[in-house]
């Protein structure tokens, strides 16, 4: 049942609240096998709970989530079965051993006896703990952790993974081996659904979900959100007090939008070859005697901040 | 429900309680402190009771008296006091909770009508000590007074001869002793049990939310009748080392008789340690923070053990509404069926209704818990 579907996840008007708290409002989407799925979005935007319905620790107030062809309200425990989960929180024991953490979680998992020491040795590898087998959890430090996190939850060579937020607090190259691993994963026909508030990682992923305050802001692969989100060229601003011209540039023909980026400033207009000099001579104009600008690709940022933007206050856009 | 499962809980569960060897230490060291404690500090015998004596006249029959009480094993005698404001104080201060004052007059009332009072003081602050003392004292009295009379007799010639109509003998079973010891201890290895007991479980889901784990751990396809059997295997043998502690030393150090059989022993206390087990592990999943689990199953298992088990008062003598309520006490039945094969040896076929009660508890305790675990964080 799970085949005759192309889509691995199919999650339709999801809805989830929490007494008046609206977590999720509305979301719809697919995930493909072997789709790196990325949900992006500032704190509190709904990725973990959207996670957890998904994995039916959360039921869901409105709307159907089908896992693997499953319903996940329906029948969680036929879900489980099929999937692999990392929790936000590091969530292996750290008074057990490496080992002994990955047997617990292949016997809980019904790993088989046969099948178990080939499964053991495979997640020890990959989390590139070999020689390490005996070490309590606990000493380990954060990127072997994550490693060893992702090698339980794929004991059982599950067919969808969730991983939430899997590497907050781990150091950039730990980080990259941990991507590594997702796509040879993914190689392997896995469904990876994984959120994060890193816009680099984000890039890693095949396509993106941006989340804000439960909804679904974009959708998309990094490349079409960088160029279609925004709905025109972008500019970058640099000059001594550049921040001063972010008013006078809001009210300039052909402008649409401007946000500070580090000492620059990005400015949204329709045309960017038309628009610039005009902006060159409008900030000379400001006071602003060094002012030079560019055209710029758009990063997934600049997406990220202009739909986010969109929907609210300047102030509230989180990082 | 997959063996391979709760094989790899118990494993689990097991590994994490070797690994901390100073909560299992704890969990084996308490049992031990508690029954010392209370093996030694809830005794009900009265005895060595203090005793002060204002002696007013010093002459030889009331010095007789006082050997009297002197050589019983119920009273201790303290230094002789001088005065009634000495007497005062010492009842006063707790040097003494009774006094006996013998008047001037003492050995001419004997030595004329054979008729002599003394006077006791007693300090009733605790009712039962102070009633005790009085029946103790009255019965040395008594036994001097009956010295005293026989020796009047003879004295005018007469023949000593005391007729009582109707004589009780009272022969006591069981406890033939009457060491309230006897069945006091096998009451606190009940007790200790259902501390300890709920205490061991009351952790077990309780960490693994405050430690982050259970998240995961329900998210597998674990179920929750899995879980709760190889959560309590593990404190199911460390409860039953623990019973065995405790009984060994009911019998080898406080020298209880033991008249039943091992098997039936075991047998029920393994019924009842499921029974506090499961409280625990109901309560901690519940509360989901280890302290408050704690403090909880603490009092469940406590008080009613204390109070409504017949532990420390009789069943029998409570009102009827109390004691319906005691039916709804595990310990109950528990404290009944140790008690009897104690002091008792009584057979299987004696203790069916309790057994079968406690048997029963069991049985519910167990399906409760088991589906008291939802895998859910709504």
């Amino acid at each position: 049942m799970a085949d005759s579907s192309p889509m691995q996840i199919v999650v339709d008007g999801l809805v989830k609240r929490f007494g008046a708290f609206t977590a999720l409002d509305g979301i719809s989407f697919g995930v493909a096998h072997g789709e790196i799925m990325g949900f992006l979005g500032p704190n509190g935007a709904g990725k973990s709970t959207l996670i957890r319905i998904l994995c039916g620790l959360l039921r869901p107030s409105a709307g159907r989530a089908l896992v693997a062809g499953i319903d996940v309200a329906g029948d969680p425990e036929a879900v489980r079965r099929r999937i692999g989960y990392m929790s936000q929180k590091f969530s292996l024991y750290g008074d057990l051993s490496v080992v002994e953490n990955l047997r617990f979680f292949g016997g809980i998992y019904g790993v088989s006896e046969a099948e178990m020491p080939e499964r053991l040795r495979f997640a020890v590898d990959m989390a590139g703990l070999t020689g390490r087998e005996d070490a309590l959890v606990a000493t380990l430090a954060g990127g072997w952790k994550q490693r060893l996190a992702l090698g339980a939850a794929i004991l059982h060579r599950p067919a969808i993974l969730f991983l939430d937020e899997p590497t907050s607090g781990v150091d950039p190259g730990s980080r990259r081996r941990f991507w590594n691993l997702i796509h040879a994963l993914s190689e392997e026909g896995v469904s990876i659904l994984v959120s994060t508030h890193y816009m680099d990682e984000a890039e890693y992923c095949h396509r993106i979900a941006l989340i804000n305050r439960g909804r679904l802001v974009a959708l998309g692969t990094p490349l079409e959100l960088k160029q279609h989100s925004l709905g025109g060229e972008l500019l970058a601003l640099e000059g001594e007090r550049i921040g001063e011209a972010i008013a006078p540039l809001a009210r300039a023909p052909g402008v649409r939008d401007v946000a500070m980026f580090g000492n620059a400033l990005h400015v949204l207009v329709d045309q960017a070859a038309l628009r610039l000099p005009a902006l060159l001579a409008l900030l000379a104009g400001s006071g602003i005697a060094d002012g030079r600008g560019r055209r710029i690709d758009p990063s997934l940022e600049d997406s990220f901040v202009h739909l986010v933007a969109a929907k609210l206050p300047p102030t509230e856009v989180a990082s | 429900m997959k063996w391979r499962r709760i094989k790899a809980i118990v494993v689990k569960e097991s590994l994490q309680i070797v690994r901390d060897p100073r909560s299992l230490m704890i969990v084996l060291l308490i049992p031990l402190l508690q029954m010392f404690m209370l093996g030694y500090g809830v005794n009900l015998d009265v005895q060595h009771i203090p005793l002060c004596v204002h002696d007013r006249e010093g002459s030889q029959a009331s010095q007789g008296l006082l050997h009297q009480f002197a050589a019983s094993p119920y009273f201790s005698l303290q230094a002789p006091m001088g005065s009634d404001a000495e007497i005062r104080k010492s009842l006063d201060s707790g040097r003494c909770n009774l006094a006996i004052v013998i008047p001037a007059g003492f050995s001419k009332g004997l030595a004329d009508n054979g008729g002599g009072s003394v006077q006791a003081l007693l300090d009733a602050t605790d009712s039962n000590t102070a009633n005790i003392a009085a029946n103790y004292a009255r019965s040395v009295v008594a036994a001097y007074s009956a010295g005293v009379q026989m020796e009047f007799i003879r004295n005018r010639g007469g023949t000593v001869q005391t007729l009582t109509p109707v004589d009780m003998q009272a022969r006591v079973w069981f406890n033939e002793d009457l060491v309230s010891r006897n069945f006091i201890v096998p009451g606190i290895v009940a007790l200790v049990m259902a501390i300890v007991g709920a205490q061991l479980t009351s952790l077990t889901i309780a960490r693994e939310w405050e430690r982050g784990t259970m998240e995961l751990l329900i998210s597998t396809p674990v179920q929750p009748m899995e879980l709760m059997i190889g959560k309590l295997l593990p404190y199911f043998l460390v409860g039953m080392v623990d019973a065995s502690i405790c009984l060994a030393l009911a019998v080898f150090w406080f020298e209880v008789p033991f008249r039943g059989t091992l098997t039936a022993l075991f047998l029920t206390t393994g019924l009842f340690l499921t029974v506090v087990l499961c409280i625990g592990y109901y309560v901690s999943v519940a509360i989901r923070s280890q302290v408050g689990a704690s403090q909880v199953a603490l009092l469940l298992t406590m008080l009613p053990t204390t109070l409504l088990s017949g532990f420390t008062f009789p069943i029998d003598q409570m009102p009827p509404a109390v004691q319906a309520v005691t039916y709804i006490v595990s310990a109950r039945y528990y404290v009944t069926i140790i008690k009897a094969l104690f002091l008792k040896g009584s057979a299987w076929t004696a203790l069916l209704a309790p057994i079968l009660c406690l048997a029963l508890y069991a049985l519910v305790m167990v399906f409760f818990a088991s589906r008291a675990f939802r895998k859910t964080l709504d």
